[in-house]
């Protein structure tokens, strides 16, 4: 039965995909797109990637979302001659041939495929964590969570650059410029608490369970986004002292923690014996930090009004 | 007692995809968009309702259960306020 | 029990996948936009059966996630300053009536 789920979720995917390419209306496939992260969700489900699954479902339907909506609602639509045929049939053939490339490597891979898992499962019980991925994005391959939140920064300083020179540490542009909805407001005053509420269970339960720092701090991104959108808070200054504070304290103790396991335990990112659940504890707390306020100001966009004082 | 409750979630569950299928042949047939909008919001709302209500018995811990009823009321806030803000926007350009 | 829940659960993708379908061909940009209503509330169905059906409780928090977030997109239409009245060309290449 589950394979029939598979067989349906597979042909949705692929119609909702078909239908993105095709479709002309700019703000439709913007829809489309947030309901093909959402049925990506559930495929990462059905493939017992729930850790995976949930960081789809935050960024697939609140991140991302947001953010192409925002952006096709401003983008002023020029119209442009549809591209020529042997174009189209040049790319198409491209497509296939990627397709066919990466049909092919995934069916010829040898089974059972050959995986880490096994050693990762048996080094687990010395990291104090019981939750794997936690492991290997903490533990294991912490140098990659470490040059990821590194990423984030260069994303963010890239949108601000696209911001106006004058602009430079001011605010981006109101979302709302009328009065808000009342059922936007009621939903801004209703919603969050229970996202904080729920994030910081994610946060916690993510050394065990799936959940972790980026779910969390992606869930309270978009509930600071929403109280934004209904007026009661203003737009974050992207100068502002306090919120470059919380997109610097991450990276910071990140890399203090990890130059102080070279005295401490003999490598660049090595936890000492015994305090390696703690020491973990703590980078995801600050990595939470700055990862809420990239995010935020990420889908918030550039500076577009001059800077307050 | 777990027979009864077994056959509690058979029928809760059981109702709940009713009213899924409800929802759908509603979202198929109705004309308007603010009909469809009603039958996409209020239809699947309490099929949904009815699932977790079926499933509350088969929680093995409080935690769970809690969470289940917590997902119920989100999903009635979410829903209720989209509704609302749909309508608007079908109304306000069709 | 499992068996019986994993069906309901199918019901309900396919429920979905109708909706989908005739969601994103409806003419007028409402109906595309409840497109993410419709995964949202039928989703967190599908997960919370399926969490159910094979035992992992963790599948709860993903329906839990999905339940927070469906409503925000509408939210971010509702917006006035994201309507046709500022930045975006009329009705000729944009909206099919």
């Amino acid at each position: 039965m589950i394979d029939a789920f598979a067989l349906l979720l597979t042909i949705l995917v692929l119609v909702t995909a078909g239908w993105i390419a095709v479709a002309r209306d700019t703000r439709a496939v913007v829809f489309g797109f947030i309901g093909y992260g959402l049925l990506l969700s559930l495929v990462w489900v059905l493939l017992s990637s729930v850790d995976v699954a949930l960081t789809e479902a935050a960024i697939g339907g609140g991140a991302t979302g947001i953010l192409l909506l925002r952006v096709a609602a401003r983008l002023k639509v020029e119209p442009h001659p549809a591209p020529g045929r042997a174009m189209r049939i040049s790319v198409g053939v491209l497509c296939a041939i990627v397709t066919a490339a990466l049909a092919a490597i995934v069916l010829t891979l040898p089974d059972p495929a050959p995986s880490l898992a096994p050693l990762t499962a048996e080094h687990l019980a010395s990291t104090e964590l019981g939750n794997p991925v936690t492991a290997v994005l903490l533990a294991y391959r912490a140098l990659d969570t470490l040059l990821e939140i590194f990423v984030l920064l260069l994303a963010l300083i890239g949108v601000w650059s696209l911001g106006a020179d004058r602009y430079w540490g001011g605010a981006p542009a109101e979302w709302n410029t009328g009065m808000p909805a009342p059922a936007l407001a009621f939903l801004a005053r209703i919603l969050p608490p229970f996202g904080i509420v729920f994030a910081a269970y994610l946060f916690w339960v993510g050394a065990d369970e799936p959940g972790g720092k980026f779910q969390a701090s992606t869930i309270l991104a978009a509930m600071w986004l929403l109280v934004v959108m209904a007026g009661i808070l203003p737009m974050p200054q992207t100068g502002g002292r306090r919120i470059r504070a919380a997109l610097a304290i991450g990276p910071v103790v990140f890399i203090a923690i990890g130059f102080a396991g070279i005295p401490m335990a003999g490598g660049f990112l090595a936890y000492p014996e015994g305090f390696a659940k703690p020491l973990i504890i703590l980078i995801e707390a600050a990595l939470a930090f700055s990862i809420v306020a990239a995010l935020t100001l990420l889908v918030a966009g550039p500076a577009e009004q001059a800077p307050r004082s | 007692m777990s027979l009864g409750l077994n056959i509690f979630t058979v029928l809760m569950v059981s109702a709940g995809a009713f009213f899924f299928l409800a929802g759908t042949v509603g979202l198929l047939r109705f004309p308007d968009p603010l009909t469809r909008l009603h039958a996409l919001t209020k239809a699947d709302n309490l099929g949904l309702g009815l699932v977790i209500l079926g499933l509350l018995p088969q929680t093995v811990s409080l935690l769970g259960g809690l969470k289940l009823v917590l997902v119920w009321v989100l999903v009635q806030i979410g829903s209720s306020a989209a509704s609302q803000l749909l309508a608007r926007l079908a109304l306000r350009r069709p | 029990m499992a068996e019986f829940l994993t069906a309901a659960a199918l019901f309900i993708a396919l429920m979905m996948a109708l909706g989908m379908v005739r969601l994103l061909r409806g003419p007028g940009a409402v109906d595309r936009m409840m497109a993410a209503q419709l995964l949202g509330t039928s989703g967190a169905a599908i997960c919370l059966l399926i969490s159910f059906a094979v035992e992992l409780p963790a599948l709860i928090d993903v329906a839990l996630t999905l339940a927070l977030l469906a409503a925000l997109a509408a939210a971010t239409m509702s917006l006035k300053a994201g309507s046709a009245a500022q930045g975006e060309k009329p009705a000729p290449q944009g909206e099919k009536p």
